[in-house]
Parts: structure tokens; sequence; C-alpha cells
């Protein structure tokens, strides 16, 4: 979507006003479509607050994650702005999209989406402040520059703060956005530079700063239990039981929709689900209260679903005719009859939980008919409109305070928590805490698909790729995916290989899924990325020489917004090899390495990781080199290297360790000691390497993810010579 | 029933039952938020709190158990040489994403350097391998001990 600052909305809101001894710029920038008919319609703002002593605070407009947004969003502000970042103060805005349009962590949108508009908020704000210098001077702007928060007339030397003359704002027009020059990048004094998130010191020290932390007066604290069978009803609780442990205030069913699980149709809009809530002193008494309740839960068709099902089900699907076949190119039955070599492979990769560390939670008070919510979300907007629906109320009479979030992950994407937290705060008349238990976050969450690819492939005499069969078994329903179940017909390698065909089958889901860190890609990579490295074997080539020969001569295929930049991605593999000594490296036996590319979020990874399999199958990742293409411009290299390298580590830790399974339609896993993540012994050293290509810049929240999985797959194969084709790695089958 | 508790160098009163984690007496009874729930059973560190200097997982500790030992909790770990050291070099090096488990991290690594005043890697492997990061900050989590404990850093 083009976002820019349009006339009418300027005329409509644009207002510099003195407020509090501070000047406020607000801005409204709306979508290029709809400015005319409905100026400012769906807003995108941003706010600029200078105070007297030349302090500037400037608003984080999005929910910080960990992907370190509070503190780059405004860097691209404070740049432009032209003030020393010492003196910048962050501010967490609240929910409001009439302020500040869609707010929200997903997609690693936030930098492509912010780049331009958010500089361009900033050099209005300089300008006005040059402005005004001007008025005061009686000079021209243009014979005045800025410095460090202070505006200098060239000739004279004479300076004013930003302070002061923000006081003097309140005439000045406001120019168009569109025609301030921007610095010139080697001018840049913020971004670019290595700057630690904002709320560091906080972090250091354990102030409050998470959903967690919230406290309100007279606040009681709740846990709410579901059923292990998503979506089943509550036939009969002890609520009695429950109401008798001491510091317990009250103990009720919610007899929500058991529809609004919606079962494997993503996770934005799932709503209240059924389960009992206990609310008391304290969340231990609420728990021990919970302990008591002695649940009896309905049926529900779910329960006759199971992982071991899925599997043989999907081996039967892949043993016909497809119900669909989304792409078909060429012959691919005719290229694989006249192939020098074909190799068939059956690939597996399971459901994922996205377990942040903070489980969920949600701090409520509705009082009067009105609605506030403290809340770790990463969709703010939609769990506003989701508790409006559910409760009955106005969206206008609910704020939502965005909380910072221990981590999301997109599992904080859906607001099941928010609505739950709304539903019981209104039930009990008292501001409430709910808060999940570690076995709620991991059995009710919208989970990453599992997945099974049934492939055929052929290479000719000269090595070449000239057959690709994917018979993809996944889950939906009818012709659609369910949420982040799904593969694009432009999935690479389509378009590189000459007969390519993607045919498509799929089975009912009764669990809810949804996007996890680079969804549907988490998993794509692993599977395309270990096929083409076979298939490199097969040839007898080199895998790395070989990816560059399949990714042919022509810069760019395909058309926006499906295009594929060939050339940026050669550009990271020939990197990746320099970095790693690709081809180079003697290693022991035992040891070897892989690699992997792929194209997610815009951005362009090559990885190369290098693996010790012990004689006992044991896995030792001793190190990871990243070559990304994410466009000219790092806005804050601490973060971006930081994202890197914990998207690796937490593919290797897919690829390792981590597994959900279904049984009798209810998760097996309870806890981290089931569901182990990747721990400090594990973690190998991450290299990080940013190619600065003519592109503008995008995010990073995501893209280093995919590769990493199949890179250590490959490295696997290249130590051992055994091929991983289902996650998580069993390393009893390494054993030699 | 009351429990007399040192936290921070200060003599607070908790009134729980006996079986109430250390964790939540902390957290809900004396408002002290910085020790983290992640899993309640011992297995990611976020809760991780010193007590007489030993790093425990105060959601396995019951405030019955305590008695008289000292609590130290990432509120109060900057009042030790070591503990601040561990802080600047989390800070310096900007080591957080989400920050969730940083507390627990810290409370660690503190534990870590007063025992040892240079871990090697093996060391801080041992001793930081209950702790875990959802966001995978390890390798600046390993840079940040070497940094505190003045030891060179790798790039």
């Amino acid at each position: 979507m083009t976002l820019q600052l349009t006339g009418a909305s300027r005329r409509d809101i644009l207002k510099a006003s003195v407020v509090g001894g501070g000047l406020i710029l607000a801005f409204r920038i709306a979508p290029k479509a709809e400015a005319a008919e409905t100026a400012g319609a769906q807003a995108l703002n941003a706010y600029v607050r200078v105070s007297p002593n030349g302090i500037v605070t400037i608003m984080g407009k999005n929910p910080e994650i960990g992907q370190g947004i509070k503190t780059s969003l405004p860097m691209m502000i404070a740049e432009e702005l032209d003030v020393a970042w010492e003196n910048v103060r962050i501010e967490q805005a609240d929910n409001d999209p009439k302020l500040y349009g869609r707010q929200f962590a997903g997609g690693s949108m936030a930098t492509p989406l912010h780049w331009d508009e958010l500089r361009r908020v900033g050099a209005v704000a300089r300008a006005m402040l040059v402005q005004a210098a001007a008025v005061a001077w009686n000079c021209n702007a243009a014979d005045c520059k800025t410095s460090g928060g202070q505006v200098i007339h060239v000739a004279t030397g004479r300076k004013q703060s930003y302070g002061v003359l923000a006081g003097q704002c309140a005439g000045i027009p406001v120019p168009d956005p569109k025609s301030l020059p921007l610095k010139d990048p080697k001018d840049y004094k913020i971004i670019g530079k290595f700057t630690p998130q904002y709320d560091t010191a906080k972090i250091v020290s354990g102030q409050p700063l998470f959903g967690i932390d919230v406290q309100r007066p007279g606040m009681l604290y709740a846990t709410y239990q579901k059923a292990p069978v998503f979506g089943a009803k509550v036939a009969k609780a002890d609520l009695d039981a429950a109401k008798g442990v001491k510091g317990v205030r009250k103990a009720f069913v919610v007899d929500a929709d058991s529809a609004n699980v919606m079962p494997g149709g993503g996770n934005i809009g799932s709503g209240l689900v059924p389960g009992v809530a206990v609310v008391a002193d304290t969340w231990w008494a609420a728990r021990k209260g919970r302990d008591k309740l002695n649940v009896q839960w309905a049926e529900h068709p779910t329960a006759k679903q199971s992982s071991a099902g899925f599997a043989v089900k999907a081996k039967e699907l892949a043993a016909g005719p497809p119900q669909r076949t989304a792409r078909n190119d060429g012959d691919v039955a005719g290229a694989l009859k006249g192939a020098a070599k074909t190799v068939e492979a059956a690939y597996f990769y399971p459901f994922l939980a996205h377990s942040p560390l903070e489980p969920q939670n949600c701090t409520a008070e509705f009082k009067d008919g009105k609605l506030e919510i403290w809340a770790p979300t990463q969709n703010p907007e939609p769990g506003r409109q989701l508790c409006a629906k559910t409760l009955g109320i106005k969206p206008e009479d609910i704020t939502v305070h965005m909380t910072r979030c221990g981590g999301g992950f997109g599992r904080r994407l859906g607001n099941d928590y928010m609505v739950e937290a709304a539903w019981i705060a209104r039930e009990t008349g008292a501001p409430v805490k709910l808060l999940w238990t570690r076995e709620d976050d991991l059995q009710h969450g919208f989970y990453r698909p599992a997945g099974f690819h049934f492939f055929k492939g052929g290479v000719d005499a000269a090595g070449k790729l000239v057959a690709w069969q994917d018979h993809f078994v996944s889950f939906g329903e009818g012709q659609s995916y369910a949420s982040s179940a799904g593969m694009a017909a432009t999935e690479f390698p389509s378009r590189f290989v000459p007969n390519y065909r993607q045919d498509v089958s799929v089975m009912s889901l009764g669990m809810p899924t949804g996007p996890m860190r680079a969804p549907g890609s988490n998993a794509l990579a692993f599977v395309h990325q270990s096929f083409i490295d076979e298939m490199a074997h097969a040839a007898g080539a080199d895998p790395l020489a070989f990816q560059i020969k399949l990714l042919g001569d022509k810069p760019v295929v395909g058309e926006p917004p499906s295009a594929y930049n060939a050339g940026r991605m050669v550009g990271v593999l020939k990197a990746v090899g320099e970095m790693s000594g690709w081809g180079k490296t003697k290693l022991p036996k035992g040891e070897g390495m892989g690699v992997a590319c792929y194209f997610s979020h815009m951005g362009y990874f090559a990885e190369v990781a290098h693996v010790a399999v012990a004689a006992s199958g044991d896995v030792k990742v001793k190190k990871v080199w990243v070559a990304a293409d994410v466009g000219r411009q790092i806005v804050n290299p601490s973060g971006a290297i930081n994202q890197v390298q914990g998207s690796v580590i937490e593919g290797l830790s897919h690829a390792l360790h981590q597994q959900i399974t279904l049984a009798n339609g209810q998760v097996e896993q309870s806890n981290f000691h089931e569901y182990p993540l990747l721990r400090m012994s594990e973690a190998p050293p991450v290299q990080v390497q940013f190619l600065k290509t003519d592109y503008p810049p995008t995010g990073l929240g995501e893209p280093a993810l995919p590769p990493a999985i199949p890179a250590l797959c490959n490295a696997i194969f290249a130590a051992s010579g055994k091929r991983i084709r289902s996650l998580p790695i069993d390393t009893s089958q390494l054993k030699t | 029933m009351p429990y007399q508790l040192n936290v921070n160098g200060k003599a607070l009163s908790a009134d729980v039952d006996p079986d109430t984690p250390l964790l939540w007496t902390l957290r809900d009874s004396l408002g002290i938020l910085g020790p983290k729930y992640g899993c309640g059973i011992g297995q990611c560190g976020a809760c991780t709190v010193h007590i007489d200097g030993q790093p425990v997982r105060s959601c396995q500790v019951p405030a019955s158990a305590v008695g008289a030992g000292k609590i130290t909790t990432i509120e109060g770990i900057g009042a030790d040489p070591v503990g601040k050291k561990v802080q600047a070099a989390w800070s310096e090096l900007d080591v957080a994403q989400c920050g969730y488990c940083q507390p627990g991290q810290i409370m660690s690594a503190a534990a870590l350097l007063k025992s040892k005043a240079k871990p090697t890697d093996a060391d801080i492997d041992a001793a930081m391998s209950g702790n875990i990061c959802r966001c995978a900050t390890y390798t600046r989590i390993r840079a940040a001990i070497k940094l505190a404990s003045g030891q060179q850093v790798k790039a």
C-alpha cells in the first residue's frame, strides 16, 4: 500500500497547537486511493513533542515485541528532525487508529511501510522550526541550517534551540512533506548507528514494562481453563470447590460458542472460547481454585483427530490424484521420463507453537459501560473490535493500552486472551489481570501448520534441474488453506524449472492455526531448499554452484507482487560462499557445510551452516554465516544483527527440538520439558553481513529464519550422508 | 500466614499460604515484578533470584522454605559490584530483544561471575543453559558475560 501525506487530510487535522508548553505536530497520512473521497479515513499518524528545554518526545506507534521498533521508528523521525539522540524521549502510543493508522507488528512490514513517511514527519517538523526562526530573525528559511536540536543562521552564526522555537510555531504553515528534501545518507547521525533499545536500562534493572507487570488499584487475578479438545464446551464443573479455596472470589462458566475456535481458520478473528474462569486475590490462589474444578467437557468432533492419523491420511492422498493442481508448467511427466537422474522424496514438518516466554495475559477494567485494557498485543485494533463485538459495546468505549510484549512471533496477532480478560472483568466487576499458565499457552495456540510434500525431481545429463513435482498435502477446506497452511503457485523454484507441477490436497483440521514468524516460509524453505540440495547431489554438482545456476541469468523473474529478484539472491549466495570459505575449507570426517537461500518478507537471505555429527548421532552446529540483502540502509545495526542471529538460532531450534503433536484432538505437549527450546550450550556463533544494494530498506523480523533450517539439514547430509526429510531431526537416525 | 522475608536488604512481610512459590509471593504480594513467570516448573529460568548468593528458580521455592535467607532480585542486583557490571555489559551490547527473560539471565550471569571471575565458554554453557531466551539472544548473552568479566569479546 502506498501511503502519502495528502493536502485534503492536512487541512482536516494538521494542527500546530501549543499544548502544555510543548508543540504537537500531528500529521494525517492517508492511503492514496482513499484520500480524495474520504480524507483521512484510514489514518496513520506520527507525533513529535518538543519541550521548552529542548527535549524531544517521539511517539512509538507500533507494538514492541522485541523487534526493536519502539527505537527504530523514532530514529527515522529524529534523524530528519535533526536532534541529538540523547535528547530524544520515546513514549509508547496507545492504540489509536484515528491518530496513528494501523498499529501492528507483523510481516516484517514496519520498516518498508514507514521508511519514507516517518522521515518526512521529522523533516516537516524541522522545516516548521526553521521557519519559526526565520520569522523571528526576519530572514529566509534558506539562510538557516539545523544541527543537534538548534536552528542556526548561517551567515551570522546566531542560534536558537528547538525548545524555544517550538513555542513560536503556532502560526507557521505546514509544508508539503513531499516538497522537502531528505538528508543524504552520508550525513546520517542516528540512522545506521548502533543504537541500544530505548528501554534497555529498564530491562536490565527489572522495571515493570510487560503486560504481566500491569497493576491496577483493587485488581484481582484470573485464570481461565479451556477444554483440552479445541472448542469443547463445559459439561460440568465443581465451582463450589474452587470457591472454597482461600482467596478465591469467583468461579464461573463461560458458555461461549465453540465455533469461536475457528478450526484451522486463522487466528486474527478468533473469539471467546468456552471455559471456566476463576478469579482470586492472587494468581496462585486462582490456580489452586482451578485445580479443584474437576471440569467435565462435552464431546467434540475434533477428538477424532490426531497427528498420527494425519500422517496416514496424507500418504493415502499422495498415492491418489490430487484434489487440485495449482500450477502445471511444461510437461513434468515427460521430463521425468527423459531425465538422466530422478529423485523421489517425502518430506514432513510438524505443528509448532509460538511459545513466547511471557505467557498470554491481559488486564481489563470495566466501569460504567466503558472498557479499559492493558495488553501485550501485536495487533491492538482487531482486539478492540473483537472485544466490542463479544461484549456488545461500542469500540469507542474501549481503550487499549499497549504494553511491551515478552515475545510475539505472531501469537499475539490473535487477541483471544484480550477478549477473555474483558469478559471476566465485566463479570467480576473489578479490574482483573488474566494470566495463562505455560500449559494453557502451549495447548491453546494458533499453531504453525504441519505439512507433507511428496516430491519428484529430475536433472538432465548436463546437470540441469529440468523437472519438479510436488504433491503438497496440507490442511484446509475445499479450495482454501487453513491459516498459514498454504503455498503460492510462485513458490521457488517454480518459474525457474521448465517442467514444474504443484499438486495440492488438503485435510480438515479442528486445531486453530495461524502465522508464526516467517509464516509459510519457515516450513517451505526447509522442504524446497533441502530437495534442491538433493537434486544438486543427484547432478553431482556443488550445491552452492547448483543454486546459482538454477537462478539463471535473468535478473528479475515475474511481476510484483510475486517478482523474484534472482540477481539479489545470487549476490547473497556468492557473499555467503566467501564468508564461510565454501569449498575451500577442508573439514574433518563427520563435519560438513550446507547452504540454503530463501526470499521472504522482501528480504534475500543465503546461509551456510557448519555442523559436526558425532558417532552417537548428536549434532553440534559449529557456526552459521548469513549474507542478507534488505536494501540500501540498515536503520539500527544493533537491532538488525540481533534479529538475524535470533532468527537463525530459532530456526535451528525448530529443526533440532520442536514439535507439537495432536492425539485425540488434544495437544500432547504441556510445558518446556516436552517442548524444548534451544539453549545456550547449543547456540552457535552467527556471523552476519548485510549487502547494501540500491533498493528501499525492508524488514528483518522474519526473513533470516527460513534458510537456517535447510542450511543445517544440508550440512548434516554433507557431514553424514544422511538426508533429513522430517522435522524435528531424529538424531538416533544419524548414529554410525 | 505471615512470613518475614529479607528482599534486597529490606525486611518485608508477606501473608501467604505456605505453599505459595516465592515467585508469586514477590510478584503478587510484595509488588516486586522483576522476576518473571515463564513456565512454573523450573525449566526456563525467567524467575531466577539469588538466595544467599545462590541462583534459584523462585517458582520452585515455597515462601515457607526461604526462612532467613537473603533474597536478591533483579531490582537489587545493581547494588552488588558484580551485578552492576553485568547490567552495564548487557546495556552496552544491547543484549535484549523482548527482554522478558533477561532478569533471569542477568541473575544467572551474576551468580556465575561471583563464583568464577573469568568463565570459559564451557562455564557459560553450564551456568546459563537453565535460562531459555525465546528470542535466542544467546550470542550477545555470551558476549556480555565475557565483557563483564573483562575478557576479549569475539565479534
